[in-house]
């Protein structure tokens, strides 16, 4: 009903060319950020902090960076948890070597460290495709991860192999190390979402964006309508490479503290990332924070209802959740097979007519 | 007859410019295969030409070697009178030429505005910065383009589905985008492989309106491979004739329909 375009007139195209061009979606918005930024802070504790928000907002960083790669250029990826590996390495090295420059820069340092590693592990994209390059970037997440266990130069000659994150402060507040309050550390992740999620938008409603995709849905037509291919695939591994650099390091930094590369940024984190745009969308940024929502608050909730709930032993309600999050999976990949993203396209035309079928 | 640098006035009352584009002696092999034998033809500033011939001639191959796609073993092009280094795809689309496809090349993921659009890119020049906030160039680069898109959309009338994606378009429309994605790029020089393939009267009758109001709103040369000889004899104002990787004829319609070997090719001839 009030879910509608009529009567709102575009008159310029800077109008027309609106992330959300319709009111109601606009207003929407603003009031997800108004919860997310000025009532949630209020509202939560460590365990929502760290069993919900944490990894629902990093995920969704690490999922708009696989996303712009594998959904809008069309380059299949399975390196995503060597280049978070690569974020959380970097701001550990940068944590540690400037400690008195502030962990925001080196976060945001961490992310371009990771683009220029992506560049160099998207190079045979040139040459291959499909499969064949999803085989090429598993090589990058196998010897990424063989590197930072075997040149102790990166964990800084610790003993344990491991490496954990000091204590820096922003304005006088701990934000990352073991005092650091639950609402700060859920604040500076939702700042890097808030703005990685309207850059990644930017990018692909632009000119770059139309470069990706044209690449995605045709690469030859591409080429003769005036695309490189070179700059336009290097480009895409660059910024996908950015995101998930950056939730690689909010990851170590500011969510568990300590890390062992091989337990944490394993072949199961990228296959995760890429399950979670699958399911989501691909080539939406909304279907980015729906798959991340979807894989990571699902277990929760079950975890919550048949433990919490009914009462059952742990460890079978741990079992029970691995089948029914699987069997989730494939009900929904067959009944919507473009995701998430998708659905709620359908819902929001759907919407636009209703309670009228045309 | 044809002057090199001063054209020619068509039947209509045309005046034709000099020369846009001059392929000379081109041959172009596959393995043992000659799929173009030594071939050479003008098009001129704002002139109709097109390339015709039975199936396998090496039509499409002519185009793919105008649009770079292809590298000939011998020959030079000539474009705006330079010499043309062998080059990448994307690097002939920056001098000026654009290009449609015998089977629709459209991006079918995006939406008809969006696909028009990337005929601009070659035009967009915005950093990733800039694009990162949608602010300065790029905020004001998208807009300017974007009416540019638009009066190519308004000419060939898609306004009603600028936002339809493509994939849901039938086949008649697919062929109109691909023409506006063309067009948006306001080239120098527009090879159209079949435009009317598949087409049915109406829509061939639609087609050939647009590719001369093309030609006469924006002056636009134009090359273009056709079947249907109605079309071709219509609509243009030279034309080559292909067979077997050779030219067997050129001049206008008139001369290539009285041309004995264009006979022959087209109807076969005895051999006894």
């Amino acid at each position: 009903m009030f879910y509608r375009e009529a009567g709102d007139f575009k008159t310029s195209y800077q109008d027309d060319n609106q992330t959300f061009p319709i009111k109601f979606d606009r207003y929407r918005y603003y009031f997800v950020l108004f919860v997310a930024f000025a009532i949630i802070p209020f509202m939560i504790n460590d365990y929502w902090v760290n069993a919900v928000f944490l990894p629902f907002l990093i995920y969704s960083i690490a999922a708009i960076g696989l996303n712009i790669l594998t959904g809008y250029c069309g380059q299949v990826s399975l390196g995503t948890g060597g280049f978070m590996a690569v974020g959380a390495y970097a701001v550990y090295k940068l944590m540690t070597i400037f400690p008195e420059v502030s962990v925001l820069i080196h976060i945001v340092l961490a992310g371009v460290i990771t683009a220029c590693v992506g560049v160099l592990f998207g190079l045979p994209s040139l040459r291959i495709k499909g499969f064949y390059l999803a085989v090429a970037t598993l090589a990058a997440q196998f010897f990424l991860v063989w590197l930072f266990n075997r040149v102790p130069w990166f964990y800084n000659y610790s003993a344990s192999g491991q490496i954990s994150a000091p204590e820096r402060t922003f304005l006088g507040e701990p934000i990352t190390g073991p005092a650091t309050e639950a609402w700060a550390a859920y604040l500076v992740c939702l700042v890097f979402v808030t703005l990685s999620a309207i850059v990644a938008r930017n990018l692909t409603r632009g000119s770059l964006g139309r470069k990706w995709m044209a690449i995605r849905d045709m690469d030859i037509a591409a080429e003769i309508i005036g695309v490189n291919p070179l700059g336009a695939k290097l480009s895409a591994f660059a910024v996908s490479s950015f995101f998930v650099g950056l939730s690689g390091a909010l990851f170590f930094a500011v969510y568990l503290g300590a890390v062992e590369v091989g337990e944490v940024f394993g072949i199961n984190k990228s296959f995760l990332v890429l399950f979670m745009i699958i399911i989501g969308g691909l080539g939406s940024i909304f279907g980015s924070f729906a798959g991340a929502a979807f894989l990571v608050l699902l277990p929760v909730f079950l975890k919550n209802v048949l433990v919490g709930g009914l009462g059952w032993p742990t460890d079978l309600a741990a079992h029970l959740e691995f089948m029914i999050v699987g069997g989730l999976i494939i009900v929904f990949l067959i009944a919507e097979p473009h995701g998430l993203a998708q659905l709620w396209r359908v819902t929001k035309e759907k919407l636009r007519l209703w309670p009228f079928p045309h | 007859m044809l002057d090199q640098e001063q054209g020619y006035v068509t039947a209509d009352g045309r005046q034709i410019g000099g020369t846009v584009m001059d392929m000379r002696n081109i041959t172009l092999r596959f393995g043992g295969v000659t799929a173009i034998k030594d071939i050479s033809f003008d098009i001129r500033e704002g002139e109709i030409r097109a390339i015709i011939g039975p199936n396998g001639a090496g039509k499409s191959s002519m185009l793919n070697v105008i649009s770079g796609f292809y590298v000939p073993q011998e020959g030079d092009v000539y474009f705006r009178g330079q010499k043309r280094a062998p080059m990448r795809p994307y690097e002939v689309a920056r001098q000026g030429i654009a290009r449609t496809f015998q089977n629709i090349a459209l991006f079918e993921g995006m939406s008809v505005l969006d696909n028009v659009m990337t005929g601009r890119l070659t035009q967009m020049k915005a950093g990733i910065l800039s694009q990162a906030l949608w602010r300065g160039k790029a905020e004001k680069e998208e807009v300017e383009n974007r009416e540019i898109c638009e009066k190519v959309i308004d000419f060939l009338e898609i306004q009603h589905i600028r936002k339809t994606p493509v994939a849901r378009l039938p086949y008649g429309l697919k062929k109109r985008v691909e023409l506006a994605r063309a067009l948006a790029s306001e080239p120098k020089l527009l090879l159209l492989d079949e435009p009317m393939a598949g087409m049915n009267v109406e829509e061939k009758e639609d087609m050939s309106r647009f590719i001369l109001d093309v030609n006469d709103e924006f002056g636009t040369t134009i090359a273009l491979i056709e079947h249907d000889m109605g079309v071709v004899m219509d609509l243009s104002d030279r034309v080559v004739v292909m067979d077997y990787g050779r030219k067997i004829g050129d001049g206008t319609p008139d001369e290539v329909r009285n041309n004995q070997e264009v006979i022959d090719a087209y109807l076969g001839v005895s051999h006894d």
